[in-house]
């Protein structure tokens, strides 16, 4: 269990899923997020198929989604194709109170994914963070 | 004609079959212009479905299409999945609890198909895709009434005249589209995959009317 430890900017618990064909690519984004958030909110990673090819599966992203919900919403991240449109149909099948609590960023997937996460540790709300996410689409690293 | 689950089932193993042959051959056209993997992704699903639904020849027809949907959504990986996914879910739902279909079941089950993949994949007529094949033949399947294996016939010409003229335009969806111009002078892998299974649900009914 990670030990949650509440902020205090906000009250809400958003969970993440980062949703990517590629298991390592999303393991090493979550790698690289957890080092700054530590625990204070939950991250999953939902990518590859389960016979370890790169791609994306429907119900494993669901099953993500239930397993980092805590009452307040969950951030899906794709990273691009079949990742959306399969993060679309998971959130379809889901169930409520879930289902209209879950949502999909329109975001680069790293940048997105560490923005939202740093968000949602400040207790932040799903529109919150998930406009934290939105908001890296025209970032500039060079000044 | 009439088709009842057991031979619905028998008629998705047909499809199976056909996407295992042309694995190879899909994966190559992917290679030209996307990831290479849309024929090990299909094949890789069809069987999977294969085994899901070999013990549901008891079941109506809309369960066995609405598992052979849940079924390429999970396992496909790549977008075929929730495309071929949503059409053969939508298929499900639109034919419902019968335990039979006939020819006239088939505008309905293509339409049901095409706007899901149209609704899955935010995608027209003309940009490179699975829509380019199948647009055509539901608009001949629905163009005259009663349905006979004629229309058929008619229906996947359509759709392989659709899989060629994919060579001559522009991909406007997924990885393809990253390639711009480049990707003309190809075709496309999904319309190429929609086609196939076509032919292979015509071949099937085909035969079992001789």
């Amino acid at each position: 269990m990670i030990n949650i430890v509440k902020v205090k900017w906000g009250d809400a618990l958003v969970g993440i899923v980062l949703v990517s064909h590629s298991k390592k690519m999303a393991d090493g984004a979550k790698e690289i997020i957890e080092q700054v958030i530590r625990g204070k909110i939950k991250i999953e990673v939902a990518a590859g198929t389960s016979d370890n090819r790169l791609g994306t599966d429907v119900f494993l992203i669901e099953e993500k989604v239930m397993e980092v919900f805590d009452g307040d919403g969950v951030l899906i991240i794709p990273d691009l194709g079949s990742a959306v449109m399969s993060a679309e149909m998971a959130i379809e099948s889901l169930e409520e109170p879930i289902k209209s609590k879950t949502q999909l960023a329109d975001s680069p997937f790293f940048e997105g994914a560490i923005s939202a996460a740093m968000e949602a540790s400040f207790g932040k709300s799903l529109e919150e963070v998930k406009q934290a996410a939105e908001n890296t689409r025209g970032m500039k690293k060079i000044a | 004609m009439a088709v009842n689950s057991a031979e619905l089932i028998e008629i998705i193993n047909l499809i199976a079959h056909d996407i295992q042959e042309n694995k190879d051959f899909l994966t190559e056209l992917d290679s030209a212009i996307g990831d290479a993997d849309h024929g090990i992704n299909m094949s890789k699903g069809f069987k999977a479905v294969n085994e899901k639904i070999s013990t549901m020849g008891d079941k109506d027809c809309g369960s066995i299409l609405k598992t052979v949907g849940m079924t390429l959504v999970s396992t496909v990986g790549g977008a075929s999945g929730p495309l071929y996914g949503t059409a053969f879910m939508r298929a499900g739902q639109a034919v419902g609890a019968k335990k039979e279909l006939d020819f006239n079941d088939l505008p309905i089950i293509l339409d049901a198909a095409l706007e899901g993949i149209k609704m899955r994949g935010k995608a027209e007529k003309g940009e490179k895709t699975i829509i380019d094949a199948l647009e055509p033949a539901v608009e001949v399947l629905k163009k005259s009434s009663p349905v006979d294996i004629k229309l058929m016939e008619e229906a996947v010409k359509a759709a392989k005249d659709g899989v060629e003229y994919t060579k001559g335009i522009i991909a406007k969806k997924g990885r393809a589209s990253y390639l711009g111009e480049r990707s003309i002078g190809h075709q496309d892998p999904g319309a190429t995959s929609c086609y196939i299974m076509l032919a292979a649900v015509y071949k099937a009914i085909h035969d079992k009317n001789n």
